[in-house]
This record gives structure tokens, sequence and C-alpha cells, in this order.
């Protein structure tokens, strides 16, 4: 199994968010998780980077056979973790060139593996760009600074293809892109993530971005646990009838 | 009959202005003698210098720089202050008609130390421009402080003088002082100054991490981004890294 959440309770605050949260997700599958506001998906995006503040206070997250909740958010993006930020941050003078080669070449130390030169990388960071059909000079500019929404959208997908996860939570990968932008984005996740060793877990409001994607299993989170698991005809009763025709 | 006395010499006290953030026990172990020693340096007009210095030891340090600019004159003073005890850069700078004064300064350090800049510009001419960015990084109990005076003159219209100074405080405990004083008598000029003082940017350094970079390699990038703006003036680039690389091999052993 590439991800397994048993029981999982966590709160922000003293305002407890996931509620018994248990979810599997074997390699090989795309796994769209929907839910109306306020479910708990963001949190447990952050819960599952190890983002401080959010706290776990019940159950169990295993990684690849690891025990992820033990692991310092830089671990766990060695271990083969990606999160795709719904608000990617921006990190004024800092190029993404630098960022991401310091990135990679810090996961392959973690894992016993010899660092890119810098020819090595600006080649495969270039197969990326132009994967997600983004200039070069971008990623030569400052870390999402002065990025559109769907330009800083894009520019994690080019992360996560140069970073090579096993493994993707993408939070909102789709919002804030256009049309165009969201058929590149969703290619970009076949091309990148589209594996039988690799999993996503992707994190949507709406039908769309699950028309390029095409998840194999649908959950629906509410109340901070899953509610109702399926197969892609459930995301699109959700889109045809709403969440409270849906849960009930 | 009367019998001159030279008066003897004494140490300034914090009630000095220039001293207020000091740390006067430093002072008093590198002895009233540190005091005279000015390191003179004339422009002729036209000419240009560029001078980078890295300070600080494990002993106390006084720099006193004196810069004097003729007509159209440029000179460029950037200096990283890493000091292991009491290091203090004191720079005072006149400008002639048209000249330029460009100064980057970054403190950076822990141990409880403190680590100052000191300028004064005086502007006495029209048309002189100056540019100074300072950034203090500390931890550790330690102190950072700039105090900057501009001294506009009387008849120094289209004055253009900037000051720029940022504090990042790693913890809690660390200070950074920033005292900016402008006294201006020319009624056609332009004088900025700004001061910010802050924690490291918690959501880059989560995106960073999130991303595999460990939390020192994080801190150093955030760091070294932070600081760069002191050095952007400078054009020679190996002088750059130079600067650089010293401010962050303080950094060693930082909080993080």
């Amino acid at each position: 199994m590439m991800l397994e959440i048993t029981n999982l309770h966590a709160s922000v605050g003293d305002k407890p968010i996931l509620k018994g949260l248990t979810l599997s997700v074997p390699a090989g599958e795309v796994h769209a998780i929907m839910g109306p506001n306020g479910a708990g998906k963001s949190t447990l995006t952050n819960v599952l980077g190890g983002k401080p503040g959010y706290e776990v206070t019940a159950g169990s997250v295993t990684f690849r056979g690891q025990d992820l909740l033990a692991l310092e958010p830089h671990e766990r993006a060695a271990a083969g973790l990606f999160l795709g930020f719904q608000y990617p941050v921006e990190i004024p003078g800092v190029s993404n060139v630098q960022f991401l080669r310091e990135a990679l070449n810090s996961q392959r130390k973690a894992r016993g593996e010899e660092p890119l030169s810098g020819g090595e990388f600006l080649k495969l960071a270039k197969d990326k760009a132009a994967l997600l059909r983004m200039d070069m000079e971008m990623l030569k500019r400052q870390v999402n600074v002065g990025f559109s929404g769907g330009e800083k959208k894009r520019a994690e997908m080019v992360q996560m293809g140069i970073l090579d996860p096993a493994f993707a939570v993408l939070d909102e990968t789709d919002s804030g892109l256009d049309i165009d932008a969201l058929r590149i984005v969703g290619a970009g996740i076949n091309a990148i993530m589209r594996s039988p060793d690799k999993a996503v877990l992707l994190i949507t409001h709406y039908q769309r971005l699950l028309d390029v994607v095409k998840p194999d299993k649908v959950s629906i989170l509410a109340g901070g646990r899953i509610v109702e698991t399926g197969g892609p005809e459930l995301a699109l009763r959700l889109e045809a009838e709403g969440y409270d025709a849906v849960m009930a | 009959m009367t019998t001159a006395t030279l008066p003897t010499p004494t140490l300034p006290t914090r009630r000095d202005e220039a001293w207020r953030y000091a740390d006067m026990d430093g002072l008093a172990r590198l002895g009233v003698d540190a005091l005279d020693q000015w390191q003179a340096i004339d422009l002729a007009a036209g000419e240009s210098l560029t001078r980078c210095l890295v300070v600080g030891s494990d002993a106390p340090e006084l720099h006193r720089i004196r810069l004097t600019l003729g007509e159209g004159a440029r000179a460029e003073l950037f200096v990283t202050n890493a000091g292991g005890d009491y290091t203090r850069v004191e720079v005072e700078v006149r400008l002639a008609k048209g000249a330029h004064f460009e100064f980057g300064g970054v403190t950076i350090g822990g141990a409880g130390v403190t680590r100052e800049f000191v300028t004064q510009v005086v502007h006495a001419e029209p048309e002189a421009t100056s540019n100074q960015t300072i950034r203090a990084v500390h931890w550790a109990g330690a102190t950072g402080n700039f105090l900057g005076e501009i001294k506009v003159a009387r008849h120094a219209q289209k004055t253009d003088a900037a000051q720029d100074f940022k504090g990042l405080l790693l913890e809690a405990g660390a200070s950074a002082n920033a005292v900016p004083q402008l006294e201006i008598f020319a009624d056609d000029v332009k004088c900025a100054h700004g001061a910010t003082v802050g924690a490291l940017d918690e959501a880059a350094r989560f995106y960073m991490m999130a991303r595999g970079l460990d939390p020192a390699t994080a801190q150093r990038l955030l760091v070294q981004a932070f600081i760069g703006d002191a050095f952007v003036a400078l054009e020679d680039e190996a002088e750059r890294e130079t600067l650089l690389d010293a401010a962050l091999a303080a950094l060693e052993g930082a909080k993080l």
C-alpha cells in the first residue's frame, strides 16, 4: 500500500477538524477527494505534509511502510511525498532554479544518491518546464514572485516533475486555472504521476479536472471523515446533484 | 601664569547619541586610543572607489573611515560585520557636488554580541546622491544596530539620499535597533528612510521543507535572500560572493 490512513484525528489549535479519517491508496491509483467547504480537505493535506500548527491527536498514517507522522517535512519529501499547494508561497530573492536544485539534491542526499550537476539539473528542468509549456526564463525568476495564479499552479507541476515523487497530494491544483491551463496541468499530472508505482491524492471541488485526470476512486470527505467512496461515477453524481443529495 | 593642560581623553558614554546602543564594556576593552584611529580616504573630482570589507574577530574591533568625495566622485563601501565580539564600523562621508556614496552593510551573528554600523553622510553641495542598505540577522541574545545620520546643507539642492534598514531576528531575545537621523536645511531634496524588523517567513520555510530542503538549508537560503539586498549594488560577482559567504558562514550553528 502506498498510503494507509487509519482513524486519523487532527486539530488546529483547540479545534478538532479531522475526526476519524480512514483511507487507503494503493500504488497505481489516482484517488480524488471531494467535499464541501470546511470538510477538512486542506487540513488533511497539511497534516500529511507535516505543517507546524496541525496536531494529530489520534490515528496513524503509514507511507510506503513508514510511520509518516514521525518524519519531519523534509524527510517526508525525501521519502517520496509531494505536496501541491493550494496557495504556492512566494520566496523573494531565491530563484526557482536554485531552490529546486537544492531541494532535489537534498532529497537525493537523504536517499544516499549522488547530487545532480548544474548541467544535468538544467536539462531536467528544461524537459519538465516544456511538459507544462512553461518558459525556462520563468524558472530563472524568483520563486512564484510576480507569477499569476495559473502560473503558480503550473510552476507547482514543474516542481513535481523535477522532484519526481512516488506520491502526490494535490490540494485544489485546479483552482485559479483557465480552461487551457487546466488541460495543460491535467496532462502534466498524467504524464508525471500515471504509473503503476506511483499514486495521487487529488483534492478538488470540480469535475472538470477529473475529466482530464481520470480518477480510479472518488471519496467524499465531510465533517472530518470519509463518508463515501466510489468510482468516477460518484464525482459525476456530486456534480449533478450536490453534496446534500448524495450524502443524504 | 596659567598652565595649559590637555584634556584627558575619555571614552564616550551611552548619553552620546552615536553610542546609544554600543557595548560599553567592549569599548572599554578596546581602550581610548582606538578612538583616534581614523582611516581617511580622499577622492578627487571624478574619481571612484569600491571597497569591500569583512570585519570581526574574537576581540572587539572599531573601524572608523572618513571619506571625502570631490565633485562627481563615487565611493562604494560594502561590509560584512560578523564579529565574535563587539564590532563597530563608523563611516563619515562628505559629498561635493554630484558625488555618490553607496553603502551596503550586513551585521550577522549570535553569542550575545553587539555589532553595529554608524554612518554620517553630509551632502555638502548640490546634486549629490547617497544610498545605504543595511541588513541585520541575529539570534542568541545578539544585537545589531544601525545609526544613520544624513545632513543636507542649506544650498545642497537636488540632494537624493536613501536609507533602508531591515532586521531579521531568528529567535526571541535578539534585537535590532535602527536610528535614522535626518538634518535637512535645503528645501528641494529627496530623503527616504525605512526600517523594519521581523522574524523568518514560516510559510516560506515550510514550503521549502515540503520540497525536501532540510531546516538549515532552508534557513540559509532565506537568510541569503534577505541579506543579498545589501550587496546588490556591488558589480564584482566574486567580491559579492566573498561578502555573502562570510555572512553565511556566521550562520552556522544559528538557532533553527
